[in-house]
């Protein structure tokens, strides 16, 4: 028995404990209230092609674009202590530069004006450059993270609605909707994919580099991080960079999703969601050691917490106020005076049982 | 209590949870004095003045105010400096948005209404008796630091101040600033106001002081005139060795002398930087084991982060091996076979919440390269070797090194330039607040390093230590290096005479 409880409590002490028993949570709620979320049917959409519907691809589908600023706002709050708030708003600009290479300045598109891999790659270096300049406002200005992205955080929809020219494309090209949505013949979302490839991307970048290692120590100590050769200005400057990655790839699926952009209304208040994943995945906000796999468990408890919330019918102007409900949860059951009272809890516990093995035996 | 006492303290007791920080000292400033309190680090010269100044509360003890006849108990700074009792600090805490009139009166005005006209015209007065180079209406942030500093005097004196407590005045001040501000401060000693001057800079103690207290860890050593106390006397005082019982002691330190025809390791020529450490000149050999030496803010570790690239380099070349090498960052320093264990170990030398494992390894890592890191098996090899060579007492390799002792975050440190195998490594107060178990250890491995032809200077504020592992001291004052001791030269009375400085040096200066 003795050995149950040290297994519990090694379990318990985890990192990944608490994001995942939150995940746990939503689901096992869905689970009583309504198994209708787990159902899975292949229905045929509305291309005439068999597709998989269900709750659970819905949460995984549309918590794609989550889970890359989950990734990038990750490694900015370890490296900077401090979160990128502009995110929403350079997806917009990124999101513009990839319909204005790929429509021009038509209106309503049949044909597309250039290759959709030289948009991505473009819409890419459009997010890496709006991150440069917040890197650089961070790492070189040292202004407050939370400051220095407001900027682009106000501007990013006007900029985005410029670069189009005031224009809104709509495109008309099946095949460039496929990236959003499914590719012909495959019942899978395509956006599922992608989710899948940037974590194992991030996952072997942070095996095969020593961005983890870099990123927590000059998040933990600039200093000290300094005197053993690293420089904390380009660390700084690296994470935000990865972060406009992110964006791009964001930015692309989003604008296949919908065919069309809207600057001022796309990926509306996503930073705060993203902020909220890193938060969820155990990751202090100030900075420093974290936890990637974390990140992506708490971007998808997200994205279910929505789904959950608009499967219940709950109308879409409702759905902040339950969702801070419930985040407020989360939240207190991973803050640091609540996890010590658990901990103490667990300490006596396992005195207590081992006590009665002495006993016992 | 005698006329001329502005202030009087009687047998303060104060101490905090495991140090007694003041045991039963006694202080008096007299009118029209200037006195300086001196003493190294963790000798109470500011606990004394926060007492005073109703920063802390005293345990036991009294303190009498001139004009008063009962002990007084001083419970806030604001209470101190209704009693007249003013501090300046070393940090201006005045506000560099506001004017200089504004910043000379805000805060005592019992008025709502503020009446510029009048504050502009006193505070032009003021400036102008004190002879204080600014105007009323000017920003204060546009002034430079010796002219805000007087600012802040200014207010003091303007508040009837009977006693004005200057804590470390001049640190930031240049010499044509600090001349300017002892110009003030003899200035308001004519006008009959005590000063308390806490200082690290010997030459501007002798200057201006006329009375100097000595504490040494929470004692009173003594109170002279400074006119009758002779520097390598103040020096002995403050660090806590009689002249006459030093000769003895020296004598067991290391003998790895090394050639004299061999290329240094290290050269550094007018080497400088903007930490304010005057051009200084030093070389290492292979296997050499040498140290900076002086008092607390001396300039010792600044000469050492000058040559590691640490700070900013101004000036100065530096040869490695007989060929002209650029260390402008530690990273260079660090390819150039350079380690540097720092002085403050929490701020600079351990990351914190990182386990043991990686800050080992760091170091080692970062010079590797971003896209060959080691593999955790590899990682743990290394952190395994060194936590056993140096028996580094952890609970494992993951474990984050906050929770280490002292000491072992210490050896953890030591173990990641160790890694490194540099040729020259700096170690800058390795033994501070570790056990003396822990200290004798490293010591010993200093030596053995050493020995087997690596090049290493020794920091340490406890001179013997200092003399068991170094066979050269590069003596420094007030952020200059002023002189060199080998050999036979190379004892703690030479030492403290070399610190001292004026009188009979018997010091080797190159």
């Amino acid at each position: 028995m003795a050995d149950i409880v040290s297994i519990i409590r090694k379990i318990t002490k985890h990192h990944l404990f608490v994001p995942i028993i939150c995940l746990f949570l939503v689901i096992l709620f869905n689970l009583i209230d309504n198994p209708q979320f787990f159902r899975l049917e292949m229905r045929t959409s509305s291309a005439g092609y068999p597709t998989l519907f269900g709750s659970i691809i819905s949460v995984l589908n549309n918590g794609t674009e989550l889970v890359f600023l989950a990734i990038g706002m990750t490694l900015v709050t370890a490296a900077s202590g401090g979160q990128d708030i502009s995110v929403g708003s350079t997806i917009a600009i990124a999101g513009c530069v990839i319909m204005r290479v790929l429509c021009g300045t038509e209106t309503q598109v049949y044909e597309l004006h250039n290759l959709v891999i030289v948009a991505v790659v473009l819409g890419c270096l459009a997010g890496m450059l709006a991150g440069a300049f917040n890197g650089i406002l961070v790492s070189v200005f040292r202004i407050q993270p939370m400051v220095a992205t407001l900027i682009l955080f106000t501007a990013g929809r006007s900029i985005g609605s410029m670069v189009l020219g005031g224009n809104k494309p709509m495109v008309h090209v099946d095949a460039f909707s496929y990236w959003g949505n499914f590719i012909p013949g495959i019942p899978i979302p395509t956006p599922i994919f992608f989710a899948l490839a940037g974590v194992i991307v991030i996952f072997l970048v942070l095996k095969f580099t020593n961005l983890a290692l870099y990123a927590q120590s000059v998040g933990i100590n600039e200093n000290a991080s300094r005197l053993n050769g690293l420089n904390p200005r380009s660390v700084k400057m690296m994470t935000y960079i990865i972060m406009g990655v992110c964006v791009g790839i964001a930015a692309f699926l989003q604008v296949s999703r919908q065919s069309s952009i809207n600057p001022i209304t796309i990926t509306k208040n996503i930073e705060m969601d993203a902020i909220l994943a890193v938060a969820l995945g155990g990751n202090a906000l100030s900075g420093g050691k974290f936890s990637m796999a974390g990140s992506v468990i708490g971007a998808y408890t997200i994205q279910a917490l929505s789904t959950t919330l608009s499967t219940h019918n709950v109308p879409s102007e409702g759905v902040p106020a339950y969702k801070a409900i419930i985040i407020i949860l989360i939240v207190i059951v991973q803050a640091p005076v609540v996890k010590e009272f658990f901990g103490k809890f667990w300490g006596n516990l396992t005195k207590k049982s081992s006590g009665t093995i002495r006993k016992v035996a | 209590m005698l006329d001329n006492t502005v202030l009087s303290m009687r047998g303060i007791c104060k101490s905090f949870p495991g140090v007694n920080a003041l045991k039963n000292v006694d202080f008096t400033l007299r009118c029209g004095e200037v006195h300086a309190l001196m003493g190294e680090n963790g000798a109470g010269k500011s606990t004394l003045i926060k007492v005073l100044t109703g920063v802390y509360a005293k345990d036991a003890g009294q303190v009498y105010i001139k004009g008063d006849e009962k002990a007084l108990t001083i419970k806030s700074p604001q209470e101190a400096q209704n009693l007249g009792i003013s501090t300046v600090y070393q940090e201006i805490t005045l506000c560099p948005n506001l004017s200089v009139a504004e910043n000379m009166f805000i805060g005592r005005d019992k008025d709502t209404i503020v009446n510029w006209r009048r504050m502009n015209t006193r505070a032009r007065e003021i400036l102008d008796t004190l002879d204080i180079p600014a105007t009323p209406a000017q920003q204060l942030a546009n002034c430079s630091i010796a002219i805000q500093q007087m600012v802040a005097i200014a207010r003091a004196v303007d508040m009837d101040c009977k006693a004005l407590i200057l804590d470390e005045p001049t640190s930031s001040l240049d010499e044509n600033e600090v001349a300017k501000l002892f110009t003030l401060m003899r200035d308001l000693k004519t006008r009959g106001v005590g000063i308390i001057f806490v200082t690290h800079f010997l030459d501007q103690v002798y200057e201006v002081s006329d009375r100097i207290t000595v504490l040494r860890g929470g004692e009173l050593v003594g109170e002279f005139l400074a006119r009758d106390l002779p520097r390598v006397e103040l020096v002995s005082k403050m660090m806590g060795k009689e002249l006459d019982d030093l000769e003895s002691i020296s004598g067991g330190k290391a003998s790895i002398d090394a050639k004299l025809d061999q290329i240094p390791v290290l050269e550094a020529y007018g080497l400088t930087s903007n930490s304010g450490v005057k051009p200084f000149d030093f070389t290492i050999k292979r296997g050499e084991v040498n140290g900076f030496t002086g008092l607390l803010g001396s300039g010792r570790s600044e000469c050492v982060r000058a040559i590691y690239g640490a700070d900013r380099v101004t000036g100065g070349q530096v040869k490695m091996n007989g060929r002209n090498v650029k260390i402008d960052e530690p990273f260079a320093a660090m390819k150039h076979g350079v380690g540097y264990l720092p002085e403050d170990r929490k701020r600079d030398g351990i990351i914190a919440e990182l386990s043991v494992r990686e800050n080992i390894i760091i170091a080692l890592q970062v010079m590797r390269g971003f896209f060959r890191p080691f593999t955790a098996a590899q990682a743990k090899a290394f952190a395994d070797e060194y936590i056993k060579l140096l028996a580094i007492k952890t609970a494992s390799v993951d474990t984050p090194i906050a929770s280490l002792s002292g000491g072992n975050q210490q050896k953890a440190i030591l173990a990641r330039w160790l890694l490194t195998h540099p040729e020259y490594l700096i170690l800058d107060e390795p033994t501070r607040g570790i056990d003396i178990g822990t200290k004798i250890e490293i010591q010993k491995l200093v030596l053995e390093l050493a020995s087997e032809g690596m090049s290493i200077t020794f920091i340490s504020s406890e001179i013997e230590e200092m003399l068991r592992v170094c066979s050269r001291l590069v003596v420094m004052r007030d952020l200059r290096v002023v002189g060199e001791l080998s050999g036979e030269d190379l004892t703690q009375t030479n030492i403290m005479r070399t610190i001292a400085g004026n009188e009979a040096r018997n010091g080797r200066y190159s």
